[in-house]
């Protein structure tokens, strides 16, 4: 048996190795980051990742696991590589047997009767939950402070913003609470968390991965991913989840292919990795900057070619992004009104009329980040507003396909920084809503144009020491490619760091021994 | 409720010339809703044929049920429409509790079906052609019954029930364009255009097309312009008009009650109305205008409906008859006159008689019982004659108990009327009322013989041959036996007695 501090530092691949090989249990591995959840999740400095930890069914599936394992023959030959390997699901997502609350008051306590069909597939794959991982409202921000449960710390800084909307995930992973997790990016939620913590996330191809199951955000530009701690880590979890699902009418009818085979190819040769010219520079921080140039450099030595591409229409991104999201999450919101389930508030004063309970219902339910996308996405679709707003933010939105395809003439990738600045301090940009919407400047584009994009580890910034976050994208259905070069220049900085950037993270205080915050404990009190 | 002035019919349509719309709903059979796999089912426990996605749980997602995509473009062609290529679905957003995702998906301004027409059959044999705008893909609502207050409307309620087994149902909404020149003849052709579109859908077998089920519902819209006037009036649009000869009587009281409007020197105020099936009347409903915003944008969660050429072939191939060479099959198949087929398109059984003659009866026998009998009830109750309630298979029962003997013409009525009341099957009435036509000789020799003796000048004149004079002992003996004999077997009974060869 391994020592569990190092059992749970060990990559996803690390551990399915080892389930397979018989050096360790899965009952062991998931005991291990329950412990390590219970040691640092909780408290008033805890890292507060977990809105739900699962213990129970994650042990219960370990077992299963274990014991199939141990009773070898065909059923044992069957499991899936990732059998055994725990993993934490973001709160947007559906589960049954465990609450989802989507980080918000409208929904607290309310148990879906169905799994998403992402979760299907892990429960398919053996794969322990280990719990529900904390979001900003509804998927809504950037740095996980909208979760009406409270804010998830980073674990490089305790002071600091995990990124959002899946700084659970994120900060799960990069504290060592999971070796895995699922996210969703409708903006950035899955890679600029990754960026500013120092882990993997990858937003796949729209429609490769099935929505069913994910709370509406967007829909148009919603897509469930894999955050992990390597990039290769990701592929293999990015293959559980994909593929077809005839529950999701956007879903894509064919594979994408080998992904793990891509992420262990080992070289770029003769790859054309285009820099977005409108992506890097002005506005985007000094050390994060010169990590981004660093990263070049190594690729050109591995081999790639470094080309530059100009993409004109993505400063409309922002703008457009912040019309069509909001337009879309006012209807896909417009059901949380307190009739059939979640909360529901009664007015003090008569009249008790449906229209009042919806009202008191959902200013009492909603946050303000989800009040003010609601209110700007209903002025969007209004009649008389819809062509000047909608209407002219879908046209950016070709627009942006467009510089996309004309970059992808040019380059089979292409390389940004994931996010302008790393990790800022808890509160700092709350009161500042346009400044808290810039952190999805570079990650954006991607999800007008239904690309892939995956953010992993450059390294930190000289003036803060905070992790950078490297943005690697691809034409659609090319994923790929993301994972192709993403290992490369993954071993490329490992090796001049001499490890994984996460060791180099400050050791979290392990000796709290407050109990996890999770909403059983909330509900307790 | 305040009783709103009309005018007589004949006086607004001295004074006005009516224009109307419709929007006819079909609900279609699918096995399934819209955009799930919960079945589409119809008079189930409240709250049972639902599943997450018909509940708008969180997370969930819509699939387009392909077979809806099919009756719809079968629907559109009947209506003699163009199919589109390419079309989408859009969200219109309203908070309802009985739309659970606070949304309708149905389609915008991307029809399925657009520019038909339909050309309509009057009473007289007059056509009229009557232009179809669209005829779009849409979701059902659930079922709202709202409990305490007054007149089953939300309004003053003290709670209401919602029931979402309806909620998903596939709709095709069929929007006419505005139909002028009807004149005088509007409610006729309402009647008849609702009527025609029931019957192709029912013809196509896509929907089950009971109106009293709701399968069928009709909003009108009517509106008024002066003689020689070509702007439109304002207009009112009548709600869920659920049976042929509502429509007719909503469409006339509408005319003249805005005529009544226009007269005050009033302006007709744009909104919905309810009609009233007992005091044959609306009332107002909510201000309609065309300000209402829906936010409508597309649909996101799913991918545009492609039509390629090669399938709306397919499925133009597949088009039963036309009601108009089925009227005309049916016509001769039937041996019905043209006068007699006619009465039974305008009273609106042509179907049930098809049905009754399916269920085993001659056409003959479908026609007397249908037109002779159930007809004229159903004008008393004032329901549309396919809502009175009578299966085929009664009618059947029924003609079958008359051919055995078991009971005659007159008893048969009484038992139809039996039928009505809810007191069972036909057997089961003539058994509990005792009914039974005397087919025992014995008590009919008694009362032959009480006739003969009670009329001897009678029985002399058949005796020299006049077997006309009959009837009057056949109606002694009847009149004896509280009509309870077999008329046919009295008959032969008297001449057996008088030694009379019939």
């Amino acid at each position: 048996m391994t020592d569990t501090n190092e059992l749970i530092r060990l990559s996803a691949a690390q551990l399915a190795q080892k389930l397979a090989a018989g050096e360790v249990t899965s009952v062991e591995v998931t005991q291990a980051y329950l412990d390590r959840i219970a040691a640092v999740d909780g408290g008033p400095r805890g890292v507060h990742a977990f809105l739900h930890v699962n213990t129970e069914e994650a042990l219960a599936v370990a077992a299963e696991v274990d014991a199939i394992r141990a009773a070898g023959g065909a059923a044992a030959a069957e499991l899936h590589e990732l059998a055994g390997v725990p993993i934490a699901v973001k709160d947007l997502i559906v589960t049954v047997g465990q609450p989802t609350t989507a980080g918000s008051k409208i929904l607290e306590g309310w148990h879906s009767p169905y799994d998403a069909t992402v979760v299907k597939r892990l429960r398919d794959a053996k794969m322990p939950i280990l719990g529900k991982t904390n979001l900003d409202e509804f998927a809504m921000g950037s740095s996980t402070e909208h979760s009406a449960y409270g804010p998830t710390r980073n674990p490089w800084d305790l002071d600091r913003i995990p990124g959002g909307s899946g700084g659970g995930s994120a900060a799960a992973v990069a504290a060592f609470e999971a070796p895995l997790a699922l996210g969703t990016d409708t903006g950035g939620s899955i890679r600029q968390p990754g960026a500013v913590t120092g882990t993997v996330g990858v937003k796949p191809t729209y429609g490769s991965v099935s929505r069913y199951g994910a709370i509406a955000m967007a829909s148009s530009l919603d897509q469930i991913g894999p955050v992990s701690r390597t990039v290769l880590d990701s592929a293999l979890l990015h293959q559980v989840i994909g593929g077809h699902d005839p529950y999701d009418s956007t879903s894509l009818p064919d594979p994408l292919g080998d992904l793990v085979a891509a992420a262990r190819l080992g070289n770029v040769d003769g790859m054309k990795i285009g820099i977005i010219k409108e992506l890097h520079g002005e506005g985007y921080q000094a050390g994060v900057e010169n990590r981004f140039n660093e990263s070049l450099e190594l690729l050109k030595q591995a081999g790639a070619e470094i080309v530059e591409v100009s993409c004109p229409n993505f400063k409309y991104a922002l703008g457009a992004y912040y019309l069509i999201m909001p337009s879309e999450a006012s209807s896909n919101l417009a059901k949380f009104d307190g009739v059939r389930y979640g909360l529901r508030v009664l007015p003090k004063d008569a009249p008790l009329t449906i229209e009042r309970v919806m009202g008191a219902t959902r200013a009492a339910g909603f946050g303000d980040e989800v009040k003010r996308r609601i209110i700007l996405g209903t002025y969007a679709l209004s009649a008389g507003y819809y062509d000047a707003y909608y209407g002219s933010a879908q046209k950016v939105r070709t627009l942006i396909q467009r510089d996309f395809e004309a970059a992808f003439a040019q380059a089979d990738v292409l390389i940004s920084p994931t996010a302008p600045t790393t990790a800022f301090k808890l509160g700092e940009k709350l009161n500042d809503p346009l400044a808290m919407y810039l952190n999805d400047v570079a990650t954006i584009p991607a999800n007008m144009a239904g690309v892939p994009g995956l953010s992993l580890p450059g390294g930190l910034a000289d003036e803060d020491g905070l992790p950078v976050g490297i943005q690697l994208l691809a034409p659609a259905r090319q994923d790929a490619r993301l994972y192709r070069v993403g290992a490369v220049l993954e071993s490329l900085l490992e090796a001049q760091w001499g490890g994984p950037l996460l060791a180099q993270a400050p050791a979290l205080a392990t000796s709290v021994v407050e109990p996890v915050e999770t909403l059983e404990t909330q509900e307790a009190k | 409720m305040s009783v709103d002035a009309t005018l007589s019919f004949e006086e607004a349509m001295e004074k006005y010339d009516p224009v109307l719309g419709f929007e006819v709903h079909v609900e279609l059979n699918t096995k399934t809703k819209m955009f799930s796999s919960a079945p589409n089912v119809f008079g189930d426990e409240p709250n049972t044929n639902v599943n997450e996605v018909d509940l708008g749980m969180p997370g969930v997602l819509p699939v387009v049920n392909r077979t809806a995509i099919e009756s719809s473009i079968k629907i559109g062609l009947a209506l003699n429409c163009k199919i589109a290529e390419t079309c989408r679905f859009a969200r219109k957003n309203y908070f309802y509790p009985d739309t659970p995702k606070n949304f309708q998906t149905s389609q915008y301004d991307e029809p399925i079906a657009y520019d038909g027409y339909l050309d309509i059959e009057l009473s007289d044999g007059t056509v009229f052609r009557v232009e179809i705008e669209r005829a779009h893909m849409e979701e059902d609502a659930g079922k709202l019954t709202h409990m305490g207050g007054s007149a089953g409307r939300i309004q003053g309620a003290d709670y209401s029930l919602v029931d979402y087994n309806r909620s998903g149902v596939p709709l095709v909404e069929i929007v006419t364009k505005p139909i002028q020149g009807a004149g005088s003849r509007a409610p006729e052709l309402a009647k008849a255009y609702v009527a025609a579109v029931r019957e192709i859908v029912k013809n196509l077998g896509v929907s089950d097309a009971k109106m009293e089920r709701g399968n069928v519902r009709c909003d009108a819209n009517v509106s008024l312009r002066p003689h020689g006037r070509e702007r439109f009036g304002i207009r009112s649009e009548t709600k869920n008009v659920n049976s042929l000869r509502a429509v007719e009587h909503a469409v006339r009281y509408e005319i003249q009650r805005h005529a009544a409007v226009l007269d005050s020197g009033e302006p007709v105020i744009q909104e919905t109305r309810h009609w009233h099936e007992d005091t044959r009347s609306t009332t107002s409903g909510r201000a309609k205008s065309d300000a209402d915003d829906y936010r409508y944008f597309p649909e996101p969660d799913l991918v545009p409906i492609v039509a390629s050429r090669e399938w709306v072939e397919e499925l133009r191939a597949t088009l039963p008859e036309p009601p108009a060479e089925r009227r005309k099959r049916l016509q001769a198949d039937w041996g019905y006159s043209d006068l007699e087929f006619r009465d039974v398109v305008n009273a609106g059984v042509m179907d049930e008689i098809e049905e009754t003659i399916a269920a085993g009866a001659t056409a003959t026998v479908a026609r007397k019982w249908w037109m002779g009998e159930i007809v004229g009830r159903a004008k008393n109750a004032d329901v549309d004659p396919g809502q009175l309630g009578v299966q085929p298979a009664t009618i059947v029962e029924l003609n079958k108990l008359v051919e055995d003997g078991k009971i005659n013409n007159k008893m048969a009525t009484a038992v139809l009327d039996g039928v009505l009341a809810g007191e069972g099957t036909p057997a089961e009435i003539v058994e509990k009322r005792g009914l039974a036509v005397v087919s025992d000789d014995g008590p009919l020799l008694e009362a032959i013989d009480a006739a003969l003796a009670a009329q001897p000048d009678v029985a002399d004149k058949i005796r020299a041959g006049k077997l006309q004079a009959i009837g009057a002992i056949v109606g002694g003996v009847m009149k004896a036996t509280r009509g309870q004999a077999d008329a046919g077997r009295v008959k032969e009974l008297i001449l057996q007695k008088l030694g009379v060869e019939g």
